[in-house]
């Protein structure tokens, strides 16, 4: 491993490489996230989208891409990235394209390919070795839709599926350790609101070869209700209250990057969503509330606070 | 040239190896497998410069074969039945990406119930996919097919993916002398893969496969599509010509059987259609002048091309080996849809179904076809739709549900 590229927020790249006027949402926390990996992984990648909310970013005529793109489904967008890959590898082995022709394949999908629909084709790339990044965007739920209820999304959050009553029963899936019990070469989390620890950790992807995951937490002001304003400070919030653990997964042992030593009640992340209003609204649910409490303490009392690995 | 006792799956692989596939991505299903193993030995002994991978699904498979088609490479791959229809919506979505391939399908019913045995509704469920489709009756057309199915497909007038077709069993895992051209007179029929700007590289960006908003846009490339399918009959019948001046086989769009001069004209697709050049010759020798026309070119549809062999006959007998449920058979419908208004058409246009999940049509069937069609032709008056079933069928039918039926009410009858 090299050197960390990127030590302090000035390090981070100042001109940027995303196309703006895309037909994301104000306050995408999606979009967010990727503006900044792009930056860090420039424009020779070829983006192998599953279908979502981004596949509005490639719109015909337009794309806010300066590399590549391709589209694929909602169940195999890994599979596209194993032919594309699989493609430039024969390309490049018998000499009809150059090494300076090669591009990384990056998976863009959103947390109900990721989680639901996709896994078995995700499962065959891992099996597979498959070189490539698959960067997904956590919004928690099927957001290009209107936010129904995903894998992904938390327990007790309404969506347009839990709309009244508790919200959903289920508990968010824990898709980063089945990514890492199947021994990545990388697997980390990250939120466009810690744009350090992401560019850090993007630029480790990058440099290493192999499956290699980046979850990111989406903040999505229409899907969980809340001022497009308020991206930035929900997804700190979601670090700070460890709700969100920040982590790597690399050479066989899990990280935290970030040790939120004294963590934020999780309230404060809960009520500034509408999707958890009825937590607090018109009486407070201090069950689940604790609940959810309990579930993050439970979580990070297993965090070495000195190294930050977990048992 | 060498000349080869091979299976129809065996001719598949071999067509891949003579047309230099770089890719072939891969899953099991009865009866294919036997392809995919005949490659994966090829590339594990280092005969053939390709590459297989193994993919977790014919959904992905398929996905994988498009996507490396789009990043430039030629690819090969196959399946039958239940996985054509698993990877359904990949046919359709890699069809429109204009990056042609080659896919064959070793035809199998579908469930339910579920059968191993062939016939064609998994290749009709792929009618309207936007995959061209070559229909094989031996395993000489199979490696012919698929040689021919990449200069079509990859025609810069056509940029589309094909799927040969050939039936499970009754092709796949028979053994017939096959005519292998030497890899020089194939790679002289089929130059090396030429992208024509479909590719992914550093320097070069493209977006493929993007999103449209509006009908209009959404419209103009499903009608170029479209456009490009029709545009592949002429390249197909030049294509067609040329493998024959090489190689001294024709393979037209249209197989006609005696059936020139012929007054009713039976209608096949597939390996079951030589079933009926043996009732053709049976019934001419009974007097009856029966011709055969079977489609080998599917689609692009051959429309011109039956009308003009069709008009003047009597009768015409379409054997469907698929059926459209609360319709009847496909090729019927095609049939009908071709020669409505055409001047001089055929009095009658019947319609039979037979052959599904493997089941037989016995020569006996084929003459009570023959005259059921020209009796409709003679009265004007055609029958509804056949559904062909014999009393002995029936009869062993009826001893299974019997056994069933002993089975279920066993407790009873203790």
């Amino acid at each position: 491993m090299t050197d960390v590229h990127f030590q302090r927020m000035k390090d981070l790249p100042s001109t940027h490489l995303l196309g703006a006027g895309t037909a994301m949402c104000a306050g995408c926390g999606g979009l967010e996230m990727i503006k900044e990996v792009y930056d860090v992984l420039g424009e020779n990648t070829v983006f192998v989208n599953a279908a979502g909310c981004m596949t509005l970013l490639s719109v015909y005529p337009f794309t806010p891409f300066r590399g590549s793109w391709l589209y694929t489904a909602m169940a195999s967008s890994p599979a596209g990235a194993q032919g594309v890959r699989d493609a430039l590898d024969i390309l490049k082995a018998n000499g009809r394209m150059t090494e300076e022709e090669d591009l990384e394949v990056v998976v863009l999908s959103g947390d109900g390919s990721a989680s639901g629909m996709g896994l078995s084709a995700t499962s065959g790339a891992i099996d597979r070795g498959l070189d490539f990044i698959y960067l997904c965007y956590d919004n928690e739920g099927y957001g290009n839709t209107g936010q129904q209820t995903s894998p992904e999304s938390p327990h007790g959050a309404r969506t347009a599926t839990d709309a009244v009553g508790p919200g959903n029963i289920g508990y968010k899936k824990d898709l980063f350790s089945i990514w890492v019990a199947n021994k990545p070469a990388y697997a980390a989390t990250v939120v466009g609101a810690e744009p350090l620890d992401l560019a850090r950790k993007i630029e480790k992807a990058h440099e290493l070869e192999g499956p290699r995951l980046i979850l990111s937490l989406a903040p999505c002001p229409t899907g969980w209700g809340y001022d497009p304003a308020h991206t930035v400070e929900i997804g700190r919030l979601a670090v700070k209250t460890g709700v969100w653990p920040l982590k790597e997964y690399v050479d066989g042992k899990v990280v935290h990057t970030r040790h939120p030593g004294k963590r934020t009640p999780v309230e404060a992340y809960l009520e500034t969503q509408d999707r958890f209003r009825h937590l607090f609204e018109p009486v407070r649910n201090d069950k689940v509330i604790a609940e959810i409490q309990a579930r993050v303490d439970a979580y990070w009392a297993e965090v070495d606070v000195d190294d930050g690995t977990k048992a | 040239m060498t000349r080869a006792l091979i299976t129809g799956n065996a001719a598949a692989a071999w067509g891949g190896r003579l047309a230099r596939m770089d890719y072939v991505p891969a899953f099991p299903i009865t009866p294919q497998t036997e392809i995919i193993e005949t490659i994966a030995k090829w590339t594990e002994r280092g005969d053939i410069a390709t590459r297989m991978v193994m993919y977790e699904s014919e959904h992905s498979m398929i996905t994988g074969a498009g996507a490396a088609a789009a990043t430039g490479v030629r690819v090969f791959t196959a399946t039958s039945s239940q996985g054509l229809l698993y990877g359904m919506e990949m046919l359709y979505t890699v069809a429109g990406w204009r990056a042609p391939f080659v896919l064959v399908n070793v035809s199998r019913g579908l469930a339910s119930p579920i059968t191993l045995e062939p016939d064609h509704n998994d290749i009709m469920a792929a009618r309207d996919s936007g995959f061209l489709q070559i229909h094989c009756a031996t395993c000489q057309e199979v490696v012919d097919s698929v040689l021919m199915a990449y200069r079509l497909g990859e025609d810069h007038r056509v940029r589309l993916p094909v799927i040969v077709n050939l039936d499970g069993f009754y092709l796949s895992f028979t053994r017939e002398a096959v005519d292998l051209p030497s890899a020089d007179a194939a790679a002289e029929f089929l130059p090396a893969f030429d992208p024509q700007g479909t590719e992914f590289r550093a320097g070069k960006p493209v977006s493929q496969a993007v999103a449209v908003l509006g009908g209009g846009t959404y419209s103009y490339f499903r009608y170029e599509q479209h456009l490009a399918a029709q545009a592949a009959l002429p390249v197909y019948d030049e294509v067609a010509a040329e493998f024959n001046d090489r190689f001294g086989r024709l393979h037209p769009a249209i197989e006609s059987y005696r059936a020139e001069d012929a007054e009713m004209v039976f209608v096949m697709m597939g390996s079951f259609a030589t079933k009926a050049k043996d009732a053709v010759d049976r019934l001419r020798e009974a007097g009856i002048a029966a011709g055969l026309l079977r489609p080998r070119l599917f689609r692009p549809f051959p429309r011109d091309a039956f009308r003009s062999a069709l008009v003047g006959k009597k009768g015409v007998a379409v054997i469907d080996q698929n059926l459209s449920m609360g319709m009847g058979g496909v090729l019927h419908s095609e049939l009908a849809s071709a020669l409505y208004g055409a001047p001089d058409a055929p009095r009658a246009l019947t319609s039979f179904v037979g052959g599904l999940g493997g089941r037989d049509i016995a020569p006996a069937e084929f003459y009570e076809m023959a005259h059921a069609t020209l009796r409709a032709a003679e009265t004007g008056e055609t029958p509804p739709p056949r559904l062909m079933y014999t009393h002995s069928e029936l009869r062993e039918m009826r001893k299974l549900q019997a056994a069933a039926h002993v089975e279920r009410h066993e407790q009873d009858i203790a």
